[in-house]
């Protein structure tokens, strides 16, 4: 039902165009799936009905322009409306006059704290700092030795010290302490403090974080939380920025498909920004954070800004142009040109994941369904196939006759039936795309223009 | 209360009279949701204080109540138009029966779920495989449920197959000496299945009662490692036919609704029979089982309030609902 917020804002306006004008009784029924859809992304309920107030305000009385279609109007108001509690400022941290700099890491149990230590451990070497990491969450059980591990595989230093003695807040009050002394000795110039997850309404262990603030003076105290919190973000957020004062969030496990409307919550209540996401378990896997690519997933419009990226990051723009060229004019592509093209694809991640990316609506709105059928393995097997050809045969399709396919079918562990049914499509789309090629025109203009792979 | 699998490892029946020196379970269910049950009665208090006729302004209140408890906008939706029905037919008069018709409607949505999962045959161990995103309490749930088990007098085997995460064993292998049950592992990044066959072979030479199994965190949106699930459960099949018995999926009480997506795409790849609702100690609501309820039909069968070993608690459906609106 979210993924076409624009089919039904449509329906909602099919009586506007005569009107002229936007007004109380025709923005009704468009603000309701706005509510709705804001409200399935998580969005708290409150900020939600702050925003509607909003964009009705700013939506009423506009005129129809012939431009923009009454949709595309509200859609516009809705996105400027949610980038402006979002906010511009991205990934900056503020750094100590006087090193080292201490981030004070925050949040609920299973946020992922510990992992984004490590990330932001690895962001900071990158950019040629020397972090040190310490961990003073001496409760839940291997919690420590998980940051130690994680210091090991970025090498990064780690302040380890000896839990005997002290318990409890006393432990990490001290733990905190050494490691402060320690990065200063060792030349550390940032320390990173990871600390156990805890409830907002536990009061003892809420003191021990305003204890560790006392103590360790940090420039950042980042708020760790989950992108798939519901409307429980709010009343967490809002607990741990009034007993510490928030300095920046960073919105974790954003590689899933959560909707992320917890970040406009979060934003909203407490006024600071969310400086990073987490987009993955690798220790690269931390992005800054763009508001509007948020916002478009909030509103279902999909991430093309992100999947624009991570084309060009992965993909090999030559060989994709030459392959374009290739497939288009002249002999057409061989199985091998195929096999490279499926290759890259396979780097952009899975095929959901990359649906998952684009808009749900419009020319993309059947795309998620028709990808769901097709298994990432069935990938996997094309490939196998193609490897068991000779070079020969991958640059001559036609010359691989029955004993061929069987001997291929053999060496890749598939099926005759599936070798035919390979080389089935594959003549069907060399022709395809030769006759694109042929005509010169509109199409293969456009798919050269695009530069990605054809598939 | 529910069947569970384990029969009723947390303790002798309510029924029981001994039981007047600890808090009941009832309580303890309730303890857990009070702060849930004082956001949302408070509110619909609220709201139908406001006069005795029930209007469409109220149930609109009533409305945003449900949602900002996670239940979702379908689920809500679902349950506010028979409520409507009513109202608009002059049913409802007063809050007290409004509420009473709200906690039918919610029990009649987690009610319809099958309560029972498969049982191992006999000197078969039950292999109960633990799932879910990561972050969510799969690793502690295990050390309450392996307790809970050893509390009953059954023997139980853990098997460490996160073995991706940093110090995901050596977290396991700490609730193992709490409880009193061995872990069997492997080495980091060791294949989860391979250590599955290993726990599994050492149970049925055991004759162990339980194999928990705990798996890494993963995103319902990543296929190759969801597929690993599907890997771990054929090699489950070829050892103990019929297992895992049970597989639980287990979710955070702060999830909003992408919880829906993570029981469908989890049900899909590990067949999942049964979630537990962890942190429900905290102010979240966990208000999305209704709607996973509502949608898929898998039971809740337990709740986590806290992070003592004693802090799990089979599933009342009647008290999950009374708690919220007593």
């Amino acid at each position: 039902m979210f993924e076409n917020l624009s089919d039904k804002l449509q329906r909602a306006f099919k009586n506007l165009r005569g009107q002229g004008i936007i007004n109380e009784e025709n923005i009704g029924e468009a603000l309701k799936e706005i509510r709705m859809a804001l409200l399935e992304a998580d969005v708290n309920f409150k900020v939600v009905k702050e925003l509607i107030e909003h964009i009705r305000e700013k939506a009423l009385g506009q005129e129809v322009m012939t431009a923009l279609s009454p949709t595309e109007q509200v859609v516009k108001i809705m996105r400027d409306e949610m980038v402006a509690i979002l906010g511009k400022d991205t990934a900056k941290l503020k750094f100590a006059s006087q090193p080292p700099t201490v981030v004070l890491m925050a949040g609920l149990q299973g946020s992922g704290k510990t992992t984004t230590s490590g990330k932001l451990a690895a962001w900071l070497k990158k950019g040629g700092h020397r972090p040190m990491l310490v961990s003073v969450d001496v409760y839940r059980p291997a919690a420590r030795q998980q940051l130690k591990i994680v210091a090991d595989a970025i090498k990064a230093n780690i302040y380890e010290g000896k839990v005997d003695g002290d318990v409890g807040t006393a432990l990490v009050e001290r733990l905190a302490k050494e490691a402060r002394r320690d990065a200063v000795n060792s030349g550390c110039d940032v320390l990173i403090v990871d600390t156990a997850g805890r409830l907002h309404i536990d009061d003892q262990l809420m003191d021990e974080m305003q204890v560790l603030k006392k103590r360790l003076n940090p420039q950042e105290i980042l708020f760790v939380a989950d992108a798939m919190t519901g409307q429980d973000a709010v009343k967490s957020a809002d607990e741990f920025h009034k007993k510490l004062t928030l300095t920046g969030v960073v919105l974790s496990k954003m590689d899933g498909d959560a909707r992320g409307g917890a970040a406009l919550s979060i934003r909203n209540v407490t006024g600071q920004p969310i400086k990073f996401i987490g987009v993955g378990e690798k220790y690269d896997a931390l992005e800054p954070f763009h508001p509007d690519r948020i916002v478009s997933r909030i509103m279902g419009m999909g991430d093309m800004m992100s999947l624009i990226e991570k084309a060009e990051e992965t993909l090999d723009k030559k060989q994709s142009e030459d392959f374009a060229k290739k497939a288009l004019t002249g002999d057409g592509f061989s199985l091998g040109d195929f096999r490279d093209q499926l290759r890259q694809v396979k780097k952009l991640g899975s095929l959901q994941s990359i649906v998952g990316m684009l808009p749900k609506v419009g020319p993309f709105a059947g795309m998620q369904a028709a990808v769901d059928k097709v298994d990432d393995k069935e990938l996997g097997r094309v490939e196998a196939i193609i490897n068991s050809m000779t070079p020969y045969e991958r640059d001559h399709h036609e010359a691989i006759n029955g004993s061929r396919r069987k001997r291929i079918a053999r060496g890749s562990g598939t099926s005759v039936q599936e070798v035919n049914q390979l080389l089935r499509q594959y003549a069907q789309m060399k022709k395809m795309f030769k006759q694109m090629g042929k005509g010169g025109g509109f199409m293969a203009r456009k798919m050269m223009g695009m530069k990605m792979p054809g598939m | 209360m529910i069947q569970t699998l384990f029969g009723n490892p947390f303790g002798k029946p309510e029924a029981d009279k001994e039981e007047e020196k600890k808090p009941g379970l009832f309580d303890r269910m309730k303890q857990a949701v009070t702060r849930t049950r004082e956001n949302l009665s408070e509110r619909i208090e609220e709201i139908v204080s406001i006069g005795k006729e029930i209007d469409r302004d109220t149930l609109d209140e009533l409305e945003a109540s449900l949602i900002s408890a996670d239940l979702g906008v379908n689920t809500t939706h679902k349950i506010l138009e028979s409520l409507r029905d009513r109202a608009d037919r002059k049913q409802i008069k007063d809050s007290d029966e409004l509420k009473r018709l709200l906690k039918e409607e919610l029990l009649a949505i987690l009610a319809q779920t099958p309560a029972k999962a498969a049982k191992a045959l006999d000197g078969e161990p039950e292999v109960v495989l633990v799932v879910g995103v990561n972050g969510t309490g799969k690793t502690t749930t295990i050390g309450k449920l392996a307790n809970a088990l050893r509390a009953d007098g059954k023997s139980v085997l853990l098997c460490a197959a996160d073995t991706f995460r940093a110090a995901a064993i050596e977290q396991l292998e700490v609730w193992g000496s709490r409880t009193g049950v061995e872990v069997i592992k492997t080495k980091p990044g060791g294949d989860p299945s391979a250590v599955l066959f290993d726990a599994l072979s050492a149970a049925k030479a055991r004759k162990t009662d339980y194999v928990i199994v705990d798996t890494a965190g993963r995103l319902h949106t990543k296929t190759s490692l969801m597929s690993e699930l599907d890997k771990m459960r054929r090699t489950a099949q070829r050892i103990s036919p019929g297992a895992p018995h049970e597989t639980l999926l287990v979710m955070d009480a702060t999830t909003g609704q992408n919880g829906l997506q993570q029981a469908r795409q989890f049900t899909q790849a590990a067949g999942v029979t049964g979630i537990v609702l962890t942190k429900l100690d905290g102010t979240a609501k966990g208000g999305v089982v209704i709607a996973i309820s509502q949608e898929l039909g898998l039971p809740v069968r337990y709740v986590g309030v806290g992070e003592q070993i004693g802090d799990l608690l089979p599933f009342d459906a009647q008290a999950f609902v009374d708690g919220l609106f007593e």
